[in-house]
């Protein structure tokens, strides 16, 4: 009835995933009673859960996204803790679990926070500075978010029901077979990514045409913000590379399922391609995060110094060319494999060649921030905090892309050291950026200064005082996963690491409070023109929040940093009297959820063999794909009285504010 | 394009790129965007592809393509998935004439090709499995299965999808959401042609050559 699960699935004598999934359940069930109580659920229905609204979805993206992070960081903390205490001891963590916990970490880190968050921002930002009033494919956009949400929900369920996997967070196989990880953990890998998979393409597909096909009028390419280029750019990586993952992971799947060969010992299976597959998707996820961080810390260096990014077209050039070079190094994973020295050198200088467009972007940066009126606030640090640490990452990288020297730091505590390098200091810096910059645009008031540049000087300090002894333990010939060692030496490095994690706690500490603070002080931090940083581009045109239509006209565009020359003309021309029209808006729609839940039940069969379950939630699915195909109307309309009433609302606020501003 | 860095207002075109006229209508952003949806699906085929070619000599003493394939069988597979794509041709016509009696008729040939397709794919999968070349006999099976089978499964989940538009056309009429609907399910139905000619030319033509 039950296939495989059984009570012996919830792991009653280990007490920490036990106490952690209890204190989880009973967070998530106290909030549920609350919101029930509280009579927030028809609220929390209309507004959100259902919502098509490409602002809502890209909220809910970036909360799943820092949700996430505690858990992937609550992994961090445990490793760390582990590993400060496993000298010449098994430390408190069981190899079993510890290896679990690594997996866990990396799976989470990659796919349910970085992903999440540059895809909830690009989600949130990217149609309002194109000046139009929705993406291309609002309900399928939906969808794409809850089911990312039911891949987070599956590894989150592995905790307390059954295990997760012990292989890595890429599970290479042999040990990600049957025959060697014959528990559930790694299915439950393969299901939440093969379902989070499918909503990330469909965001990808989304955002694609909503760039190339819906821009407002003038909006030409060369006229675009840089964070549409990379999103641009990010996106089309995603349509190229993530089938790819689907394709392995179903490769896997079918070894495990049903006894197939792809990638086992016997029967002629190849497990070196699995990590030449899985790696042609990796490393493009790579720039798939760090471009979207790239294309905010654009947005971000050119506001805050007053200048329009300098080299826009050297960005724009150099963003395709990692677009495209991303797709030939993916070799450079495994130089160990023994493909030769030809293969080898070549992946070896493409991976050094991919450098030159990222160092482009950064002399890009400076020369931007060059004679500008810098402005310091918290965007901004994080934006320089990047650029320092994202140098220093980058040039660890170059040093392993050289094939010899690879040999030596394979698989070392100096890699780990550096692809944190790369990602904290660029993709999670730059998440942080955008969060900081566009969270005004989201709620309509900024976030607390004080503890914005606090949480940022923990965040960097610990940083650095967490991963540079890692680089060091690296060169002392510490491998990666170690669940206890005897080398004295690298004991006090290990310990210090930990110290670093522990900065990093308080720099997470800062930003809650940060945004409890906020949230307390709304009022004082209240952004009433809709620019509170006196903006370049088009999403600070509207109000904060903006309204559902996001612009009561759209704008027309005549050149780069169009919202600049909107602002310049403002300033020499009066207002003339505006027409309002009513305008149309995409229902809400539950087909989003209700899929996801089809999609989680199916997940979780799948993982369990509850093979009844399955067919049931197949035929769930795709009656939900009929009755939501059957839908008459798709529409509704927002009259023009309200539309004017809005759009008045936000020019009487900003003229209020530059009559204030002239006569001081 | 230059890479010269220009910030004046005339640099902001490309070549004879005129002002953006704005966003595109309906119909062109959902053709759009399921035509990417099909290119990120050929990329998804195109690594089954690559296994197969990986994988195609490894067959651990089991039999190989050419022990396997038959030709005849093939070729009267190919005629049912071509014809069928005819037939999708003319339904797309029938929609753009509003002709509901003929677009009925090509869907329902549609169907019945496409059926007949995956008749013959089942019944060489059961008689391979029969004759103990499953999946799981060797590597090269696996990643055969693997391929002809997720072509098989597009063209069962494109049948679904067909009785799907047959039914909506009948209840809602040729109304423009449910032409555009169609739009895609044509391009769908012809992209998984153009991937049986891959597979017919990988698989099978170059499997009875080795």
């Amino acid at each position: 009835m039950l296939g495989k699960l059984t009570w012996s699935a919830v792991p009653f004598d280990q007490p920490i995933p036990l106490v952690a999934g209890a204190v989880v359940l009973l967070v998530i069930l106290a909030v549920l009673v609350w919101v029930v109580l509280a009579g927030h659920l028809p609220y929390l229905w209309r507004e959100w859960i259902t919502s098509v609204d490409h602002k809502r979805i890209g909220v809910m993206y970036t909360l799943l996204a820092c949700v996430m992070l505690l858990r992937g960081f609550s992994d961090a903390i445990m490793m760390r803790a582990q590993q400060a205490v496993a000298f010449q001891s098994n430390g408190f963590l069981p190899p079993e679990h510890y290896n679990q916990i690594f997996s866990a970490h990396g799976t989470i880190m990659i796919f349910f926070v970085a992903m999440p968050f540059v895809i909830g921002l690009m989600n949130l930002v990217v149609p309002l500075q194109l000046g139009v009033r929705d993406v291309a494919f609002p309900t399928l956009n939906s969808v794409g978010f809850w089911l990312t949400a039911t891949g987070a929900l599956l590894v989150n369920v592995s905790l307390v029901v059954g295990e997760f996997a012990r292989t890595g967070w890429l599970p290479y196989p042999p040990l990600s077979e049957l025959t060697y990880s014959p528990g559930v953990g790694v299915d439950y890998y393969v299901w939440s990514l093969e379902i989070s998979g499918v909503g990330t393409l469909v965001a990808g597909i989304n955002l694609v045409t909503t760039v190339l096909k819906i821009r407002t009028r003038g909006m030409n390419y060369m006229r675009m913000p840089m964070f549409c280029w990379t999103t641009l750019a990010s996106n089309l990586l995603i349509i190229a590379a993530f089938p790819i993952l689907t394709a392995t992971l179903a490769m896997l799947i079918l070894d495990r399922y049903l006894g197939f060969h792809f990638f086992t010992n016997d029967g002629g299976g190849n497990v070196m391609m699995f990590m030449n597959l899985i790696w042609a998707w990796g490393h493009p996820e790579v720039y798939i995060l760090v471009l979207p961080a790239f294309g905010i810390f654009s947005e971000v260096v050119s506001t805050f110094s007053g200048k329009p990014l300098f080299g826009y077209r050297s960005m724009v050039l150099a963003t395709m060319a990692i677009c495209i070079i991303s797709f030939t190094v993916w070799l450079h994973h495994f130089f160990t494999m023994g493909a030769g020295p030809d293969v080898n050198a070549i992946f070896g200088i493409a991976s050094m060649i991919i450098a030159v467009p990222t160092g482009v972007k950064i002399y890009n940066w400076l020369f931007t921030m060059f004679a500008g009126r810098i402005r310091f606030t918290t965007p901004m640090m994080w934006s320089i905090g990047f650029m320092v640490t994202f140098i220093i990452g980058g040039l660890t990288g170059v040093l392993v892309a050289v094939p010899p020297a690879d040999f030596l730091l394979h698989n070392s505590l100096f890699l780990v050291a550096h692809f944190h390098n790369v990602i904290i200091g660029g993709v999670l810096f730059g998440a942080f950026a955008g969060y900081t910059y566009w969270f005004p645009k989201a709620f309509g008031f900024r976030l607390h200064e004080g503890w914005g540049i606090a949480s940022f000087w923990f965040w960097l300090i610990g940083f650095y005082v967490a991963f540079f002894p890692l680089y060091a333990v690296g060169f002392l010939g510490m491998t990666r996963r170690m669940q206890h060692y005897d080398v004295a030496a690298w004991k006090p490095w290990l310990d210090l690491a930990s110290f670093g994690a522990g900065l990093i706690l308080a720099g997470i500490i800062c930003q809650i409070v940060q945004l409890v603070v906020s949230i307390r002080h709304r009022e004082e931090l209240r952004d009433v023109t809709g620019d509170p940083w006196d903006g370049r581009s088009l999403e600070w045109a509207t109000a904060s929040p903006p309204p559902v239509f996001n612009f009561a006209f759209m704008p027309h565009v005549t050149s780069e940093d169009a919202y600049w020359a909107i602002k310049r003309r403002a300033r020499e021309g009066g207002a003339k009297e505006l027409k309002y029209e009513p305008i149309e808006m995409p229902r809400n729609s539950p087909t989003g959820f209700v899929c996801a839940f089809f999609a989680s039940v199916m997940g979780f069969a799948l993982i369990w063999h509850i093979w009844w379950m399955v067919i049931a939630a197949l035929i769930g699915a795709y009656a939900t794909f009929v009755v939501f195909a059957w839908r008459d109307h798709d529409e509704y309309e927002i009259p023009a009285d309200e539309v004017a009433r809005l759009d008045r609302a936000n020019i009487a606020a900003r003229r209020e504010l530059v009559t204030a501003a002239g006569s001081v | 394009m230059s890479i010269a860095v220009a910030h004046g207002h005339d640099a902001d075109l490309i070549g004879l790129e005129a002002e953006h006229p704005g966003p595109a209508p309906k119909r062109i952003v959902t053709g759009y965007g399921f035509w990417i949806f099909l290119l990120s699906d050929m990329v998804m085929f195109s690594c089954f592809f690559a296994a197969y070619a990986v994988l195609l000599g490894q067959t651990a003493g089991g039999p190989t393509g050419a022990q396997l394939f038959n030709l005849r069988n093939v070729a009267v597979e190919t005629a049912c998935l071509l014809f069928s794509s005819f037939a999708c041709g003319m339904a797309s016509i029938a929609a753009e004439e509003r002709n509901y009696l003929w677009f009925q008729i090509a869907m329902a040939v549609t169907c019945l090709l496409g059926l007949a397709f995956l008749t013959i794919e089942f019944r060489e999968f059961a008689d391979l499995v029969a004759r103990g070349a499953g999946p799981s006999r060797s590597a090269f099976l696996s990643a055969f299965f693997t391929l002809v089978g997720c072509h098989g499964g597009h063209v069962s989940a494109g049948i679904l999808w067909l009785l799907t538009m047959m039914a909506q056309v009948s209840a809602k009429g040729f109304r423009a959401d449910i032409r555009r609907r169609f739009l895609c399910f044509a391009l769908f139905w012809h992209a998984l042609d153009i991937i049986w000619v891959a597979v017919f030319s990988v698989v099978y033509l170059l499997g009875s050559a080795a």
